[in-house]
């Protein structure tokens, strides 16, 4: 057990110290970063909004670090979140409970998950091309939920989940980590994860070796759906309303990135949700910095960008390969008998 | 009536290293103007590099082509082509969305006043392929047409751009018989009009129905060159294979064969293999032979669903089964080693502990784990039973040789416990040592009662362990052999079909 500690741990380090050193840039930047506060029976503090404000970019990176497991991608997930945030507001309003909401939402992205994994595993439409077809309807069928306009709602329930606070801690804090565990576990403590892996390294020996990776496939994009319907009802409630045009909009490319700064790659096989969470948290981390600074939300586009390309270059096999020559040449050389005994004379 | 005329390309002591390899070993060949010369051997003997050598995509480490006696040394395919030699390989390397026409002039259009001439195009396209004997609209996109049409296109744009040595790469792999005469019929016209074709193919009937010499490579050295008028496909296909023909009776242990365990009926799928029938019994080695590209691939894969078949029935132990899906096959205690070990076998980054326990568990399903327990002790008695060379059962499968990997993917079929195992070159690129122990470890499954069907190129091999091989030749079985039949002589002489007993 100590030795599966210790793997995870290795594998998560490189995130860890980039989190770490993003932290510590908002301590620079604002030097009451980490104090935490608790009033009015809630914690408050810039750590715990970190942790709350990357609540849907959290959640979604959890699906989408299975979906890129297999060579896939989810770029509808953002369109998915403006659909669930829709549907929970409409149902609410109709009069119906927050628990029936949140499971309609919740339905919903699943559906929405079927329908891409069906297109990539069956009909084998190229992942980011089956998915681009929701990423750009999704919004129009999230507009048609909402009648254009911008539904809100006073449900307490539902508002709980995204404004509210379970002891003292934010709710949709809770969720996301919950969330993040119970997918872990699944995907870790059963074969499914090792299944996934297998298809997103080889998918033809994969089905050779009777693995039945149409399933499989479907399965990650219902997840994905979920994950992301999950995020729309918390955005939903944090603003008491479902704005089907702003809601979740790019959170795709946050929670793609999220898994990407979390050392998956892109190509799929080997995953980890843990270190695609602390993306998520990095990502967030980059945010509040800039904000904590004062300098023009503006910044924050460029700067993430150059993260992205910061990173990207790191994971290229060419740098890769040059790190490792640049290791392997600053290494004294194992001694050579012969070759010494060669030189001696000189 | 070739020595009657100077050679138009004469290659002499070619040489072609790469790193840790030597692809062509001082290789000579002669081409004489009119006549069809055939390039043989099997897969990694040299005819591509060869022919890349010709054709400048590589460039030669030693020897020199002389081209109508003048030393020449293309730099690049393009070079090549206004030398005089022209390609034409298996899959149509032409634009299929442009038009016939278009594709015959691409680079080259006839122009008026600096504008193309879509008209003179058009006349000049037909005319050009009037004298191919192909009566079809140049004006149609070049998809409209049949892939033998294409490639006659594909032919008619070569001989138009070089006009002195035509190079084709099996080009009639993907086509059907009819087809097959149709590219033959313009070969023999260009034949006629004195162009040196030189006619790469997998196809023994073909090589000796369209040409008039051949080389045969192996191991990057010339075999032997040979008017084929007076020679046998038994001499070829002897010197294709370079065995060591002694006929020896291996003492094997009397076969003690069980019941009927798999019954293939008419089993088979239009373009893929032709329907055959097959039956294996317990305890029995069925061994497939034949030439690259007979089937034997095929067959194995068909019988293990990964191809789906369109005609037949299955039978297990009687019962009529269904064999659309490896998952399937895998239900019924069916394994198959593929013989694309790295494509279709390993799981590359995945470890060696995950790959041997990858059937099994994708069998059970993904909801019922495997306990880790369990894995741990099947993986190290797999090891250790089949003596797997490794640092650590954690280590990714691809770090490991492919001897040891192809143990490692027969670990991860037995565990599954079949009772039909399927090899595909079970031997295939693995040192001897691996080499031996696969072949004594199909010998101890056959004893232990399993049923096996191993295709091999490796004819030795098939002869020590088969209790019966069946022959492919085409895509079609052509010969069942038995007990004292099974010998290597006969294999060949099946698979070169010199009786012609049944007609085609």
């Amino acid at each position: 057990m100590s030795a599966h500690v210790h793997s995870t741990f290795r594998r998560i380090m490189p995130q860890l110290i980039i989190l770490i050193a993003v932290l510590f840039l908002n301590f620079l930047v604002f030097p009451d970063f980490f104090r935490i506060e608790f009033q009015h029976g809630r914690l408050f503090g810039n750590l715990i909004d970190v942790l709350n404000r990357g609540a849907p970019t959290a959640l979604l990176c959890i699906g989408m670090t299975l979906v890129i497991a297999t060579k896939g991608i989810d770029l509808s997930v953002g369109a998915v979140m403006a659909i669930a945030g829709a549907v929970a507001a409409s149902l609410v309003v109709d009069g119906h409970s927050w628990q029936t909401a949140l499971l309609g939402a919740l339905a919903v992205g699943a559906i929405c998950g079927l329908w891409n994994g069906v297109l990539v595993a069956v009909l084998r439409i190229q992942p980011i091309v089956a998915t681009l077809v929701l990423m750009v309807a999704g919004r129009g069928i999230a507009q048609l939920v909402t009648e254009g306009t911008i539904l809100t709602f006073v449900n307490p329930g539902l508002i709980h989940l995204g404004a509210g606070t379970v002891i003292g801690i934010p709710t949709p804090i809770l969720i996301w980590i919950a969330l993040g565990l119970l997918v872990t576990a699944v995907v870790r403590k059963t074969a499914l994860g090792m299944l996934i892996e297998a298809i997103g390294i080889n998918e033809s020996s994969s089905r050779l070796a009777g693995i039945n990776s149409r399933v499989l496939i479907v399965s990650v994009y219902l997840i994905s759906g979920f994950c992301a319907a999950l995020a729309g009802v918390i955005v939903a409630a944090d603003i008491k309303g479902a704005d089907a045009n702003n809601a979740g909009l790019w959170l795709e490319l946050d929670a793609i990135l999220a898994v990407v700064i979390g050392g998956n790659s892109l190509l799929g096989g080997r995953f980890s949700i843990l270190a695609s969470l602390i993306g998520a948290l990095i990502i967030q981390s980059v945010n509040s910095v800039i904000l904590l600074s004062g300098m023009p939300p503006e910044f924050n586009l460029v700067i993430k960008a150059l993260i992205i390309i910061a990173i990207l270059v790191i994971q290229s096999p060419t740098v890769k390969h040059a790190l490792y020559i640049l290791r392997a040449s600053a290494e004294p050389l194992p001694s050579d008998p012969i070759k010494e005994a060669k030189e001696s004379p000189q | 009536m070739a020595s009657a005329t100077e050679p138009v390309l004469e290659c002499r002591g070619i040489s072609k290293f790469f790193p840790g390899a030597i692809a062509l070993d001082a290789v000579d060949l002669t081409l004489y103007p009119g006549e069809v010369h055939a390039l043989l051997g099997e897969n990694g003997a040299g005819k591509s590099t060869l022919i890349k050598c010709l054709t400048g995509a590589y460039r030669r480490d030693a020897g020199k082509i002389l081209l109508d006696g003048e030393e020449i040394s293309p730099g690049s395919t393009q070079d090549s082509q206004k030398l005089g030699i022209g390609t034409v390989y298996q899959e149509v390397n032409l634009l299929p969305n442009l038009t016939v026409a278009e594709n015959l002039f691409l680079g080259r259009q006839p122009t008026r006043r600096g504008l193309i001439s879509q008209r003179k195009m058009l006349t000049m396209a037909g005319d050009l392929l009037a004298e191919f004997g192909l009566r079809i609209n140049p004006a149609e996109p070049l998809s409209a047409y049949s892939v033998a049409v294409q490639q006659v296109v594909a032919i008619a744009r070569a001989v138009e751009l070089s006009g002195k040595v035509l190079i084709l790469d099996e080009p009639t792999a993907s086509l059907d018989r009819d087809e097959v005469q149709l590219v033959f019929s313009v070969v023999e016209k260009l034949k006629a009009r004195g162009l040196a074709i030189v006619f790469i193919t997998h196809f023994l009937d073909q090589v000796f129905e369209i040409s008039d010499r051949a080389t045969v490579l192996r191991n990057g050295r010339v075999i032997g060159t040979r008017e084929l008028k007076n020679t046998s496909q038994t001499e070829i296909v002897t010197l294709m294979l370079g065995r060591q023909l002694e006929d020896r009776i291996q003492d094997r242990a009397p076969a003690r064969t069980g019941d009927t365990l798999i019954e293939l009926k008419d089993f088979g799928k239009r373009g893929v293999m032709e329907p055959f029938d097959l039956t294996v019994r317990k305890g029995e080695v069925v061994g497939l032979a034949g030439l690259l590209g007979s089937g034997r691939t095929e067959t194995a894969g068909l019988i293990f669903g990964a191809i789906q078949a369109d005609q037949g029935e299955a039978l297990l132990e009687g019962r009529k089964i269904g064999l659309g899906s490896p998952r399937e096959a895998v239900a019924h205690r069916f394994a198959l080693c593929p013989e694309d070990r790295k494509n279709d076998g390993i799981v590359g980054d995945l470890s060696v502990r995950e790959n041997i326990i990858l059937a099994l568990q994708a069998r059970q399903g993904w909801f019922r784990p495997l306990p880790k327990a369990k894995v741990n002790e099947l993986a190290e008695a797999y090891v250790k039973a089949l003596d797997i060379r490794l640092a650590s059962l954690d280590m990714p499968i691809r770090l490991l040789s492919g001897g040891n990997q192809q143990k490692a993917l027969l670990a991860r079929w037995l565990a599954t416990n079949p009772v039909f195992l399927i090899l595909d070159e079970p031997t295939r690129g693995i040192d001897v040592g691996a080499h031996a122990e696969i072949i004594a470890l199909i010998e101890k499954l056959r004893e232990d009662g399993m049923a096996l069907l191993v295709a091999s190129s490796e004819m030795e091999e098939l002869v020590a362990y088969s209790t019966r091989v069946i022959v492919l030749r085409d895509r079609r079985q052509v010969r069942e052999l038995k007990g004292d039949e099974i010998t290597t002589s006969n294999i060949v002489a099946a698979i070169a079909d010199d009786t012609m007993a049944e007609a085609v």
